[in-house]
């Protein structure tokens, strides 16, 4: 009941985003510094949620590789987007690292 | 634009501008799909959010936050503070859509995504009438709106069988660290941005109503326009 709850609210809250100036504040425009600030939305949300899910194991950082192999792969991946932005060889070469490093320990 | 193209002709030139950024959602797709079946939400309502939604980022976090137990409140927020963006591409793409009729400038926003917004404001640079934006932001959108369903949907259906011991799970963050990558473009105020929002999460993880994304996002925000300030 909540989660459906949930996927109304983001529904409405983001189709009134997306139809804000298009449908009806059509002769205004964002002024230059919110703007601006919206551009960093995605680095920082997106690196919000990469960062813990990798790096916490059981409920504390670990970066050793035997215990918490998924940083370590994670790194692998990184690197990998950056050279490449690829979605696909990000998502190849973490999960081989992260297998390859499970049957390693 | 030298004569007026035909209106079949102009939704095909979105769908073909709009398809090798269909390649990347595939994937995306279906590990939102795999990890909606796998998670508390399920594959129903999972699937259901590919249409109430039809944000692909915002989606995968939403499935993150409620499977830690997050309130309704914050999930909610977050996810909205991550598609806020959609109001800076909805003010860039206005003043091409502004002879349109309000019927079509209610309904085209709906398939306003990331990619769909990428090839048309490039598109739009070029002189064109407003018929012809109004077809190509439509085969734009539709094109990756299909591809966006039959990924989730393969996704959704394939996610049950998967075995644990795959790590699936683990293409969560996978995805998101492709976004990042695209996200960040190798400019400095971004990557400020990402590295002040990523810790900032990671400090206040244990923070009361799962805000850490939020506080993250924010953080990493301020750290962007104050980077940019310093060295643009």
């Amino acid at each position: 009941m909540s989660n459906w709850l949930i996927v109304l609210g983001i529904g409405i809250g983001t189709y009134a985003a997306r139809v804000s100036f298009i449908g009806g504040l059509g002769k205004r425009r964002l002024p230059r510094s919110v703007e601006r600030a919206l551009t960093y939305v995605a680095p920082a949300v997106f690196a919000a949620l990469v960062l813990p899910a990798v790096l916490f194991n059981d409920g504390a950082a670990d970066v050793t590789p035997t215990a918490n192999p998924r940083f370590l792969a994670a790194v692998v991946a990184a690197v990998v987007g950056f050279a490449t932005k690829s979605v696909a060889a990000v998502f190849v070469i973490g999960m081989v690292t992260l297998w390859l490093l499970d049957s390693l320990t | 634009m030298a004569q007026t193209p035909s209106a079949r002709s102009s939704v095909r030139d979105g769908v073909v501008a709009v398809s090798p950024l269909m390649v990347g959602v595939a994937p995306f797709g279906i590990i939102f799909g795999v990890a909606a079946a796998a998670s508390s939400v399920g594959s129903g309502l999972g699937y259901a959010s590919s249409f109430i939604i039809f944000a692909g980022a915002a989606q995968l976090a939403m499935l993150q936050l409620i499977d830690v137990g997050a309130a309704v409140v914050t999930v909610v927020a977050t996810a909205l503070v991550m598609n806020s963006r959609y109001v800076m591409y909805s003010a860039a793409l206005s003043p091409h859509f502004r002879e349109l009729s309000l019927g079509a400038r209610l309904a085209l926003p709906y398939l306003l995504v990331d990619q769909a917004f990428a090839v048309s404001i490039i598109r739009f640079q070029e002189p064109s009438d407003p018929a012809y934006r109004r077809r190509f932001f439509l085969g734009a959108g539709l094109g990756l709106w299909t591809a966006w369903h039959i990924a989730s949907g393969v996704g959704v259906l394939v996610g049950a069988q998967l075995p644990e011991k795959w790590s699936l799970d683990f293409a969560v963050p996978l995805m998101f660290l492709a976004l990042l990558a695209t996200a960040v473009q190798n400019k400095l105020p971004a990557a400020a941005a990402a590295i002040v929002g990523g810790l900032v999460a990671v400090i206040f993880q244990g923070a009361p109503y799962q805000l850490w994304l939020i506080l993250g996002t924010i953080a990493g925000v301020c750290a962007g326009m104050v980077a940019q300030r310093v060295r643009p």
